[in-house]
């Protein structure tokens, strides 16, 4: 990809990726009250992530983020698989899930979910499985 | 397990020895070692002769499958044990002869090793009383019989032989398993003496004559019976001990004896009378007359055998009769059945190591070349003369004995008065007697080309045979005679138990020379003085056979066969992509369609929610686009377009109140269409140019029909919904239960996580593979 003078672009990418991301990050955590969860929320995160693959170019991304996406995929079905098989060390049907509220400092009282745990594996999937996608498409040509 | 059971499987645990034998004890021929297991069985069989003879039975039971009531019961009457003795007697005398036919270089253990498996099937079949263990010994057989007619697999002829007679045995033996089934369907068991016990009871069930009629196909085309019998003169590539033993002994037998133990079931039936008399009789008809145009000896002996084999069915077919009131008459065919079949192991088998002697000593078994041996042969001489006259039925041996019981009884059967078979045995006395015209001149043919006429040039020198070779032909001979002087000696032992297995009565057996002078003996002047008349002019009419109707139709089948599911899947199998669719979704819509034709299925809903305009429009909009991408001309506009169906249905999942939808249909729609740009970015210019989608009527037709087919299938589904929805379930417990207020995420990852689970597995596994697809590829397995 040759690298063209893009000023305008580069700059109001490196505001609006967070804010994306941040929206993302958003839909995720609200996932279990209201529309969002991990699907949609993977899927913005690698819109951000492509926002910043267009603008500047697959070296940069790779030097902002230096993951293997195939190993993120990796992570995600692992913890997903490990939060559904937890439930078998506590006696109960594998994929039960637990949840209570407790009071955390700075947030008050919340509820925590083991859901929430498997929504992770979720969102690191697809954050793995587009990602890797893109690149590797992007890389051949 | 019994004893028993241990003889039957003894040539089969012999035969797992022969390999190791063989390599160890290569000095000596292996046939010696074999021949020990042929000789102990004849022993031990002959023990049960007394008791047999007494009228004693013997049955041992050894549980195989009890639960489906299949056991390897093995029962031992007269039938049995006298093709026992058959099998076990000749078995020996075949082994001895092999010894000195087959040289030590040839690949012995694995003939030996086919031989003692058929020894083992054979002994299996006639001795089996539970149906399917027979059917097993059976097709056990047909593959025994397969190796060694391939025996010498390098020759082309070989290997057409052993397929032609394992497709036409293995066709028979299916169709015997599915006479099997019916049979033990109707009499609830599958042991043979049960069946016949319980056959007076569903004489009249529908499927009996079917079973009838399967079973006989099983028999008729082991036995090489008219229009089967294309099969055996094939099966004269095998080694001429094979051909001695299977071919004109033994495996050949075990239809007649299917037909023999069948008949207490099957008796009764006129059907079964016509089928087994007049197919045997064809058969003798045909086989006599074809064997007069063969050339090549051991040709002739097969069409013989097929010959013989039709008149012992015919013989068998008569002898069904005995409940007819006709029981003399019956009884006294059966025993020149049984008689014949005897009869025909010895003299036939020593024909065919005969054949076998010229063809080692001379180098050929054509008679063309063939002549003058007389002087150099004697031995051989002698034994082919007094096989063949045994053969053509002239006194004083034992051939004669049987013709003559054979004429007696087609004779009788033209006088008495059952049903109306006056005309019907009238037919078969002229066929009967044209037949043994008939086989009286292939019988002295075969000696007089051989052993009189001229020296030709032969490509070995001939001389006699070895003594060892001479010993087993010897003994058969000696019994030819034997049984010719003394017929009444077997009587006692061996034919009497045997027919009164067969028509479960016990016949009177006197069988001597002369019986005055009588419509019989008449005939057999008859036959004699034609016979005679024709040898010596054969030369004037007989002309050689060519590959003969039958094998022509044979092949031609074969041929026809192959070629049209050739054509059939070269028709159907276009390999393009859009035929299988148009066959599947064609399917599709013919089953639908037709079951809710059928079935009456269609309704219309009678409740409908109201439509806003909002939905009206946004219908519109869809419905144009989706017509638009079948008319756009470009590619580029197509995908646009797709894009703009599945924002519109992004927008629906808005109106309809589905917000984790929307939100996943407009990103996925998004990330869609980019791929879909990608891929016409890097589509060969070829085929991007711009062309409209052709118009084909069929295409159109086949989606139209699909499309209406959803719509009515969606339609009287929506009308026919009968149960409330789970979803209450959901909305009252999302809250207490999962902890969340999301219920479709909910949903999702706690009520049905385990779909989630898997859906991501499934994206994990597209990723990697169009990481490897895109990574692996001209890179002989290395990523780049």
């Amino acid at each position: 990809m040759k690298h063209t003078n893009d000023v305008i672009l580069e700059t109001v990418t490196s505001v609006i990726t967070f804010i994306i991301f941040l929206f993302a990050v958003h839909l995720f955590f609200a996932g279990h009250y209201t529309p969002g969860g991990g699907f949609v929320g993977g899927l913005m995160t690698s819109a951000a992530l492509v926002l910043v693959l267009l603008a500047f170019d697959l070296k940069t991304l790779r030097t902002i983020l230096p993951f293997d996406y195939k190993w993120i995929t990796t992570l995600g079905l692992l913890i997903s698989v490990l939060t559904a098989s937890g439930a078998l060390l506590f006696n109960v049907p594998f994929f039960t899930h637990a949840y209570d509220y407790f009071d955390l400092p700075l947030f008050g009282k919340t509820s925590l979910h083991t859901a929430m745990l498997f929504d992770l594996g979720v969102y690191l999937v697809v954050v793995g499985v587009t990602m890797t996608i893109i690149q590797t498409i992007g890389e051949s040509d | 397990m019994s004893l028993l059971h241990l003889a039957i499987l003894l040539p089969l645990f012999a035969s797992l020895f022969i390999p190791i034998i063989r390599r160890s004890l290569h000095r000596i021929h292996t046939g010696w070692f074999v021949l020990a297991v042929p000789v102990s069985l004849v022993l031990f069989f002959s023990r049960f002769v007394s008791e047999v003879a007494a009228g004693g039975v013997r049955m041992e039971k050894m549980p195989w499958i009890p639960s489906l009531g299949i056991d390897f019961t093995v029962y031992v009457d007269g039938l049995s044990l006298l093709f026992a003795l058959l099998i076990t007697g000749i078995g020996a005398l075949v082994v001895l002869y092999s010894i000195y036919y087959l040289d030590k270089k040839e690949s012995l253990h694995t003939f030996y090793v086919y031989l003692l498996l058929f020894m083992t099937a054979m002994l299996g079949v006639v001795l089996s009383d539970n149906m399917i263990v027979l059917y097993l010994f059976w097709e056990m057989t047909s593959i025994s019989s397969f190796l060694l007619i391939g025996y010498w697999y390098q020759k082309e002829r070989s290997r057409y032989g052993a397929q032609k007679s394992m497709l036409i045995t293995v066709f028979g033996g299916l169709a015997m398993l599915g006479g099997i089934s019916i049979l033990s369907l109707l009499a609830d068991t599958f042991s043979i003496r049960e069946v016949i016990a319980a056959s007076g009871a569903f004489k009249d069930e529908p499927f009996y004559i079917a079973a009838l009629v399967l079973i006989l196909l099983g028999a008729f085309t082991k036995s090489a019976q008219f229009p089967f019998h294309i099969w055996l003169p094939d099966a004269m590539e095998a080694p001429t001990p094979v051909s001695a033993y299977l071919h004109s002994a033994t495996m050949v037998k075990a239809g007649l004896y299917l037909v023999a133990r069948m008949s207490p079931v099957f008796a009764d039936t006129p059907l079964w009378f016509y089928l087994v008399s007049g197919v045997g009789m064809i058969t003798l008809l045909y086989g006599s007359v074809s064997a007069v145009r063969q050339t090549d000896l051991k040709a002739i002996l097969a069409y013989s055998t097929v010959s013989q084999l039709g008149l012992i069915m015919s013989l068998l077919g008569v002898g069904s009769l005995s409940s007819e009131g006709q029981q003399d008459l019956a009884l006294a065919a059966t025993v020149a059945a049984i008689f014949h079949l005897m009869n025909h192991a010895t003299f036939k088998g020593s024909l065919f190591m005969m054949a076998g002697i010229i063809d080692h000593e001379t180098g050929t078994r054509d008679i063309r070349k063939l002549g003058g041996l007389a002087q150099v042969m004697p031995v051989s001489l002698t034994i082919a003369l007094i096989g063949t006259l045994s053969m053509a039925g002239v006194p004083p041996f034992n051939g004669f004995l049987s013709k003559e019981m054979f004429l007696t009884a087609l004779t009788d059967l033209m006088h008495g008065g059952v049903r109306d078979l006056r005309t019907y045995g009238t037919i078969l006395l002229v066929l009967g007697v044209v037949a043994s015209i008939f086989t009286f001149v292939y019988s002295l043919m075969l000696v007089k080309e051989t052993f009189f006429g001229k020296r030709n040039e032969l490509p070995k020198k001939a001389h006699e045979a070895p003594v060892g070779m001479l010993v087993s032909p010897l003994v058969l001979v000696t019994l030819v005679v034997l049984v010719g002087l003394f017929p009444n000696a077997l009587a006692k032992p061996f034919i009497i138990p045997a027919v009164e297995a067969v028509a479960l009565k016990t016949p009177k057996v006197d069988i001597y020379m002369w019986h005055g002078f009588n419509l019989e003996l008449a005939l057999t002047i008859l036959i004699f003085g034609l016979g005679a008349f024709l040898v010596l002019t054969l030369r004037k009419w007989n002309r050689q056979a060519g590959a003969g109707l039958f094998n022509r139709i044979y092949d031609a089948s074969l041929v026809y066969g192959e070629r049209s599911s050739t054509g059939l899947h070269d028709a159907v199998m276009t390999g393009y992509m859009r035929s299988y669719l148009v066959y599947i979704f064609g399917f599709i819509v013919t089953i639908v369609l037709s079951t809710l034709w059928l079935m009456d299925g269609f309704s219309l809903p009678d409740r409908a929610s109201d439509v806003t305009a909002y939905e009206m429009i946004l219908l519109g909009v869809m419905l144009i686009s989706a017509v638009a991408i079948t008319f756009a001309r470009s590619r580029l506009t197509s995908i646009v377009l797709l894009g703009v169906v599945g924002y519109s249905v992004a927008l629906f999942f808005v109106l309809f109140r589905a917000p984790d939808l929307a939100l996943t249909q407009l990103v996925i729609e998004t990330v869609s269409v980019a791929l879909f740009l990608l891929v016409f970015y890097h589509m060969p210019d070829i085929s991007r140019k711009e062309e409209r989608i052709k118009f084909k009527l069929g295409n159109a037709a086949i989606s139209i029909l699909v499309g209406a087919t959803v719509t009515l299938v969606a339609l009287s589904a929506l009308a026919g919904r009968e149960f409330a929805s789970i979803s209450s379930y959901y909305i009252k417990n999302v809250y207490d239960l999962a902890g969340g207020g999301n219920m479709v995420n909910v949903i999702l990852v706690d009520f049905r996580g385990f779909d989630t689970l898997f859906e991501i597995s499934v994206l994990a596994i597209a990723a990697l593979g169009i990481y490897a697809m895109i990574k692996f590829r001209k890179t002989g397995g290395n990523p780049r």
